[in-house]
């Protein structure tokens, strides 16, 4: 027997063998390790301690390292975690420690070999015992391990006793009825000589109070001593932590700290510690102007510092102050502007933050526009960053800062041509937002919307498609604001849309219809028009550009208006004069066209069915649809075009036709204005009888995983004029996101082939690689330049101008009572399952210690240090009594001395039920007792905390402790 | 680029300690430091995405430049309320994830701390050091981070520790062989 364990010794492998294996092995990293585990499971059953130990610390490193399931070897963790020999029991712990969770069965095995150990005389046992009580600790194993974790907590030993102050957060979490127990010696551990100690326990209560800030006010007094004595830089961290949760709870508390912080802050030369203060004093102490002077003070000294750590942390102690105090931030702005062109990405996001929190209704044009021109020589990922903050900074509360929509369109439209901007989805949706709330803005949007529209580079994009497909929308909706129909309908319906995706370009086609629409009732009312006052026209010039006497002065006008407008002189060349259409009054639908002749309209119609025809064997059912809808319109419409043409003369009858009916309708259907839509606004409909909207659908995607998708290729769209690019069209193409860059380029390329023209601001490669020279090349400008540009910032936008010189009234936005905004996703709280219970303990320990100094309160002045001590003693000298009080008070009859252990499992349990039942009984009983003392915040604290137990709270002044008055 | 071994502890109730190393070849290796499991518990997070964050972390971390400040948003891989500080020494990364109930700059020094006892322990301390010593790099750590909660910052006081526990172990794997090997030699 004893031979052959020491031949499982000799030729069993260590944890460093199995290293040096892992490094070199050949035959695969999951390989080697099943092997190793198979080795290991067969070890793991040796009789041989050592044997057994090695075994587990080599499968502890294995699930540490590389993730493996070691649950299966909880119980051999057990056995050795009660070896007497040090060595085996640490690998016992060490495996507990990694792999038990609440639900490990052989939990319960360990509660009384912890208990010996942490009662061991040995300081490392304990230590070892405590480390795994941190990880593993259960409600069971905190409930019964109490009083030994009690015990230690006045240890002798400074190695055991801060490791059971540390230990104490996770008892109470799990077990809050500790708290009773072993609440009064943790306090008593903060007026302990030794730092390591007192770094603990302010360490626990840093946690402790992050969660639950109120609870602990009645302990500010030895907070306030621990801040003002002591020297160790980690525990003035803490306590300053502390003190930002308290101090805003209790002004009269923040009163009290202001000074000495501000002390620390201008003494320490720590600056971690000098930061905490600056935090502390910006976050909680927001009422105190000197306060808070110093702190600005010693971060205009971090944004200047070398250190980018340093720099990085001023600038978020600003954003942290920028909420309450915008002067902090407007008084280091050359520092924060002059951060945007930093190196570190983190330095730049946060001045870029800082930027946005300083614009207001007077100089958002200006920042917008230089930070906009700034994210074009920017790296892509902060040039979306600066575009997302741009765009959720205008849109802040429907579009509060924005005077000038004009600009902010146009703006939009810029936005949108940058390249790597990956903002299209918001852009989209402010595009159609602002055309739905903005009536006074349409006019330049749908200018907006044809610049991009018109751009056949942009199509190659796969990222503008949101985009384009907003700049169609609005381009269809609000088409009588449109300077030239024959272009946009040229841009809708240029080949290149096959690059689309089939949802956007289904939209295309739909605008397309509606601009078809209103071409058609232009036509009708022109020539209605031209009845009337002219009578029986020349039908030549009818049919030339039927200008009426009228009209033809207003054409002329309006051309000269035209010519104003356009600001892409490229685009108007290419369109016959006479084709431009009548642009009409903002305010009225009413659309009166002068200049639609009947070629035109034919051509058109021609064009349509052209360009469309092929689509009625698309494979997507939303193109096929709307282009079969418009195609059948359109031959509709054609018939009876010809038929006017043969006897054009007889204009007059056109009104009577069937046709012009069925246009006047859809017309009327197409004018009508769309708005904004509350976001609660599906709330208010009524779900229907029998629709049932929590029904599991999953069984759905197996039936559809059976039709399959058709594969998608060209021949829907393989007309000639399609050309070469229709291999692009491919869906798989266009939605994999990568490949947009590639498709991106070679149709710019492609396009610059055919008109020798740039559109896109192009990155250098990109340039080279296509050998043309750069047209406008954004990086040429040195960083120099750059810098210059931004100081310009500095110095004219960043002036907070007294009234904005406006030349306009702001528009009219439209605005609805409720559910503008979709609602902030809830902030993520905490999960704190049982914080209710622990803070309820904690105030029931608390309230209960602060009696004595409270009813000494008729003599605030005594604060002197005699008379804590006075305190301390009598608390001391209460502790025993207290104990067994709680110990049989809380917990009753039912709970056995937790001295003794309990085998039994179902007892266990049992008792735990009854425990429970006795909590709830307690704690109404104490509330009873207490509610005299509870203050009325208290109280309604435990109203809703506590709904079962009766309560009557009488309201009085909340407790305050001595020290505060 | 392949992370081989990822491992992290908890810091304060999520406060995570990752640290990585990486071979001049340029094969990373997240190398010790504990367990997936405490993450895993504390973030809820499975084992596998567990490694899915170390290399989230891992990549992040190689594309920073040298020289700029050592803090990364950590808010997108470890949840809420988290951040992230690193310091590279090296082939080595060392990282501390923690909450807002730790200073930023006392982290920093946290990982120096860490660090120093490393050094101290090995003596001019390489990665690997850091690969073949799980167990003492482990005691190190028990000793500086306990339950989530910084509880040493001397590396005194730890090298002090870690020297007991070391001379502990030893005493009883030499009993145990010593008392092995004579007994059996006595009994023949």
């Amino acid at each position: 027997m004893a031979g052959s364990s020491i031949m499982e010794n000799l030729f069993q492998r260590t944890l460093e063998d199995l290293i040096k294996g892992m490094r070199l092995q050949l035959i695969g990293e999951s390989a080697f390790i099943s092997k190793a585990v198979e080795e290991i499971r067969r070890e793991i059953k040796s009789t041989d301690p050592h044997t057994k130990s090695t075994a587990l610390h080599k499968l502890c490193y294995l699930s540490a390292i590389h993730g493996l399931d070691i649950s299966w070897a909880a119980f051999h963790a057990v056995e050795l975690m009660s070896s007497s020999r040090f060595s085996h029991k640490s690998v016992g712990y060490h495996a507990a420690a990694l792999s038990f969770h609440d639900a490990t069965p052989v939990l319960l095995l360990t509660t009384n070999q912890l208990r010996k150990d942490l009662s061991s005389p040995n300081p490392f046992e304990a230590s070892l015992a405590l480390q795994t009580l941190s990880r593993i600790a259960t409600v069971d194993l905190a409930r019964d391990l109490t009083p030994e974790v009690f015990s230690l907590l006045s240890s002798g030993r400074v190695f055991v006793r801060k490791k059971a102050i540390a230990v104490v957060l996770r008892v109470f979490d799990k077990y809050p009825d500790a708290v009773r127990v072993c609440f009064k010696r943790l306090v008593e551990n903060l007026e302990s000589s030794d730092p390591q100690i007192v770094s603990a326990v302010v360490g626990v209560f840093c946690e402790l109070a992050s969660r639950d800030p109120r609870s602990y006010l009645p302990l500010a007094p030895e907070f306030y001593r621990v801040l003002v004595d002591c020297k160790n830089n980690w525990v003035l961290i803490k306590v300053l932590k502390i003190f930002a949760k308290l101090a805003p709870l209790e002004p009269r508390l923040a009163k009290r700290i202001v000074e000495p912080i501000c002390e620390i802050m201008r003494a320490t030369g720590a600056k971690s510690v000098m930061f905490e203060c600056v935090r502390t004093v910006l976050t909680s102490l927001g009422d105190h102007d000197s306060g808070i002077k110093l702190a600005v003070s010693k971060v205009k000294e971090l944004l200047v510092d070398e250190d980018p750590n340093l720099r990085y942390l001023g600038l978020q102690a600003l954003s942290v102050a920028s909420e309450k105090h915008l002067w902090a931030v407007l008084e280091n702005k050359e520092s924060v502007i002059k951060s945007l062109s930093d190196e570190d990405s983190n330095i730049r996001v946060e001045s870029l933050r800082l930027v946005m929190a300083m614009v207001s209704e007077s100089n958002v044009t200006e920042i917008s526009g230089v930070l906009v021109n700034y994210a074009l020589k920017s790296d892509p990922e902060f040039c979306n960053e600066i575009l997302g903050s741009v765009l959720t900074t205008c849109s802040r509360n429907v579009y509060e800062i924005v005077v000038d929509f004009d600009w902010y369109v146009s703006l939009l439209g810029e936005m949108a041509r940058i390249p790597n901007c990956q903002e299209s989805e918001e852009i989209e949706r402010q595009l159609i937002d602002i055309g739905m709330r903005v009536k006074d803005a349409r006019l330049q949007l749908v200018r907006v919307a044809r610049d991009l529209l018109i751009d056949p580079a942009l199509l190659g994009n796969a990222c503008l498609h949101r985009i384009l497909c907003a700049a169609a929308w609005v381009a269809g909706e609000y088409i009588d604001f449109a300077g030239n129909l024959f272009e946009i309908i040229d841009a809708l319906l240029q080949p290149r849309t096959n690059l689309l995706p089939p949802s956007i370009r289904a939209v295309y086609i739909h605008s397309a219809l509606k601009v078809l629409v209103f071409c058609l009732d232009c036509y009708l009312m022109q020539n209605e028009d031209g009845n009337l006052v002219v009578g029986q026209s020349d039908p030549f010039i009818g049919k030339r550009c039927s200008v009426a006497p009228e009209s033809a002065t207003c054409q002329s006008s309006n051309l000269e208006q035209h010519d104003d407008l356009t600001f892409d002189p490229r685009n108007t060349t290419g369109s016959p004069e006479d084709l431009s259409v009548f642009e009409n009054n903002a305010d009225t639908a009413v659309t009166q066209g002068p200049a639609i002749t009947h070629e035109y309209m034919l051509g058109l119609v021609d064009r349509i069915e052209l360009v469309l025809a092929p689509l009625t064997a698309n494979q997507d059912v939303e193109v096929l649809d709307r282009a079969s809808n418009i195609l059948a319109f359109v031959r509709l419409v054609k018939a009876e075009l010809i038929d006017n043409a043969s006897q054009k003369a007889n204009t007059a009858d056109k009104k009577d036709t069937q046709v012009s009916a069925i246009i006047t309708l859809m017309r009327d259907a197409f004018v009508t204005d769309l708005g904004p839509v509350s976001v609660s606004a599906q709330g208010r409909v009524a779900v229907p009888d029998g629709l049932d909207l929590k029904e599991n659908l999953d069984d759905l995607s197996a039936l559809c995983g059976d039709i399959e998708l058709p594969s998608s290729s060209s021949f829907g769209i393989g007309g000639p004029q399609f050309g070469t690019s229709s291999d692009a069209t491919s869906t798989g193409l266009l939605k994999n996101e990568e490949s947009g860059l590639v498709n991106e380029s070679t149709s710019l390329l492609e396009h610059r082939k055919r008109h020798g023209l740039y559109y896109l601001p192009s990155e250098k490669n990109e340039i080279s690689q296509y050998d043309y020279p750069p047209a406008n090349d954004p990086r040429s400008n040195s960083n120099s330049d750059e810098a210059a540009e931004l100081a310009k910032l500095t110095e004219q936008s960043l002036v907070l101008k007294k009234k904005p010189n406006q030349t306009k009234p702001r528009p009219v936005v439209v605005k609805l009572d409720d559910g503008d905004v979709v609602p902030l996703p809830i902030s993520y709280k905490r999960p704190e399952p049982r914080d209710d219970s622990l803070s309820g303990a904690i105030k029931d320990i608390l309230l209960g210690s602060t009696t004595k100094p409270s009813s000494s309160q008729s003599n605030p002045s005594d604060k002197s240090s005699s008379k804590r001590k006075e305190k301390k003693k009598q608390v001391a000298a209460d502790i025993p009594s207290q104990i067994k009080e709680n110990l049989g008070d809380a917990e009753g009859p039912g709970l056995e001395n937790p001295g003794s252990s309990s085998k039994d499992h179902d007892y266990v349990k049992e008792r735990r039920e009854r425990g429970k039942e006795k909590i709830v009984e307690g704690e109404g009983h104490d509330q009873k007792a207490r509610k005299k003392k509870s203050s009325h915040r208290h109280g309604k604290h435990k109203t809703r905390q506590k709904a079962n137990s009766p309560l009557n709270v009488v309201s009085q002044t909340p407790e305050i402790p001595d020290f505060l008055l | 680029m392949s992370l081989q071994r990822g491992c992290s502890r908890s810091l304060s109730p999520r406060t995570t300690a990752v640290s990585a190393s990486v071979f001049e070849d340029f094969k990373a290796c997240i190398s010790e430091e504990a367990s997936c499991q405490t993450i895993s518990e504390i973030n809820l997070k499975p084992v596998e995405k567990q490694h899915e964050a170390i290399r989230n972390v891992f990549s992040v971390l190689c594309s920073r430049a040298e020289h700029v400040s050592n803090f990364v948003d950590a808010e997108s891989i470890f949840g809420p309320d988290s951040r992230l500080v690193y310091k590279h020494f090296a082939t080595l990364y060392f990282v501390l994830i923690f909450d807002s109930s730790e200073n930023e700059l006392a982290m920093l020094d946290l990982i120096q701390v860490f660090v120093e006892t490393l050094d101290k322990c090995f003596r001019n301390v390489c990665e690997l050091d850091i690969v073949f010593n799980y167990s003492k790099i482990h005691a190190i750590l028990d000793e500086i981070i306990f339950g989530g909660q910084v509880l040493e910052t001397s590396s005194t006081e730890v090298m002090k520790a870690v020297e007991e526990i070391t001379k502990l172990e030893a005493a009883s794997n030499a009993i145990n062989l010593v008392s092995k090997s004579v007994s059996n030699w006595r009994s023949r």
